[in-house]
């Protein structure tokens, strides 16, 4: 495939650099909202709408907008998007908006927005932005509904709403609850460290499989992420 | 007393019952990453009480005396997000200017607080539940009270689990989000509390 077709950055998002499982980005929401498949797909695609727009606004603004300033300037064009899906669930998918509640204005500090809006919009044409966009908003989804529906099956014996399991299946509701969420992402984590670990022996290069904001906060090199690309160099000199 | 004995119980609820990172999942990259040591976890700890008490009173200053009087609530995240960010780096001008003491304690942190969810969250939080400005403050001093809580405990276990045999494939992250987990549960146990 072509470098930045849209294919390939469809690709790209969904499997090479998927946001939660190879990046390990946008923890909060992955972990507050995938009680159940429907809602994990449910903030799937509102980050994905959110994500697709403003890569396309701020690549084809990526001329205009100082270098100085980029930092705010994504965030209220970002936060303009958000506001956007925000008022249009509200009208026309209330049933989602109140299940995602306060989790959909949070969207504005997901890390996987700026990052990507910093590290691929800001530098590439509209057009494979956009894609570019799609493509993590569609690897984002998959995942948060493959996590939402580990949760849903073992938690509630459910998929989707329906039963799935035997009638004599007794849930462990701990899995729907809070604690539920760690222990998944533990697991995740822990298969994530042992594919690096052996395809590190085999000679592959792993070094895209990240840890995303889960490491050491002070040496964390994830551009555009958290405060750090507030500060930009200054900060860290400080620091 | 009645006012008084409701916001003590606001206290408990936001600090305890609904603790912000275990029950809501909200500040999650400082409480993972900034948790090696019990010194590092309550330095942060410190600068997010500082930072969400006052950016939930300037936020909800703002949305009662400016977004409510022009009609404009909608704009709240945006300006939200906007005033926050800016409060931040004025505190920490502020502080590097006049309270030098204070700034070389909290300086490290302050900056990785800036787009922390947490902050945001509490302060929509605030609107969304229609707390005035006073409760308003003291929820946000009270979430971050229990930000703190937690980072601290886990620090703590953090320090002590360094010392132990751990499956290979569970070393690092999801030893911690193990822990974190049971920490989770036993939070659950104070929902009895109210």
């Amino acid at each position: 495939m072509k470098n930045n077709s849209p294919a390939e950055r469809l690709y790209n998002g969904i499997v090479k650099e998927n946001p939660t499982f190879v990046l390990v980005l946008g923890m909060c929401p992955t972990l507050a909202v995938t009680t159940s498949a429907v809602n994990g797909l449910g903030m799937g695609l509102t980050t994905m709408v959110v994500l697709a727009f403003s890569n396309l606004v701020i690549s084809a603004l990526r001329r205009v907008i100082p270098d100085k300033v980029r930092i705010p300037a994504f965030i209220v064009i970002v936060a303009s998007m958000v506001t956007m899906i925000q008022l249009l669930l509200q009208g026309f998918l209330p049933a989602l908006y109140d299940a995602l509640g306060i989790y959909i204005p949070l969207i504005v500090v997901n890390c996987i927005i700026l990052g990507r809006a910093e590290s691929y919009a800001s530098k590439n044409p509209a057009i494979p932005s956009l894609f570019d966009g799609i493509g993590m908003g569609l690897g984002f989804s998959l995942a948060l509904t493959c996590i939402g529906a580990v949760r849903e099956v073992l938690g509630a014996g459910e998929l989707f709403g329906f039963r799935v399991m035997p009638a004599s299946y007794v849930p462990f509701s701990i899995f729907v609850m809070a604690p539920g969420a760690f222990f998944v992402l533990a697991f995740l984590t822990a298969a994530q460290n042992r594919i690096k670990r052996n395809g590190e022996k085999k000679g592959k290069d792993m070094s895209k499989i990240q840890s995303g904001c889960l490491e050491d906060c002070t040496a964390c090199g994830v551009s555009g992420c958290c405060g750090h690309a507030f500060y930009g160099d200054s900060g860290k000199k400080e620091g | 007393m009645g006012e008084i004995r409701e916001l003590l119980l606001l206290v408990i609820g936001s600090a305890l019952v609904s603790n912000v990172v275990l029950s809501q999942f909200l500040g999650l990259c400082p409480f993972l990453g900034v948790s090696k040591r019990v010194e590092t976890a309550a330095g942060m700890g410190t600068a997010v009480i500082f930072v969400i008490t006052l950016s939930s009173g300037v936020a909800g200053l703002i949305y009662r005396f400016i977004l409510t009087p022009l009609g404009i609530e909608y704009l709240q995240t945006i300006v939200f997000i906007l005033v926050i960010a800016a409060l931040v780096q004025f505190v920490e001008m502020f502080l590097k200017k006049f309270m030098r003491g204070l700034y070389e304690a909290l300086g490290v942190y302050l900056p990785l607080i800036t787009t922390n969810c947490a902050v945001l969250g509490v302060a929509l939080t605030n609107v969304q539940k229609e707390y005035g400005v006073l409760t308003g403050v003291v929820n946000g001093f009270a979430t971050a009270l229990g930000f703190t809580i937690a980072i601290i405990i886990l620090a703590g276990i953090r320090e002590k689990l360094a010392y132990n045999d751990i499956p290979e494939s569970f070393k690092g992250m999801p030893m911690v989000l193990l822990t974190a987990g049971l920490m989770a549960i036993a939070f659950c146990g104070f929902s009895g509390l109210l």
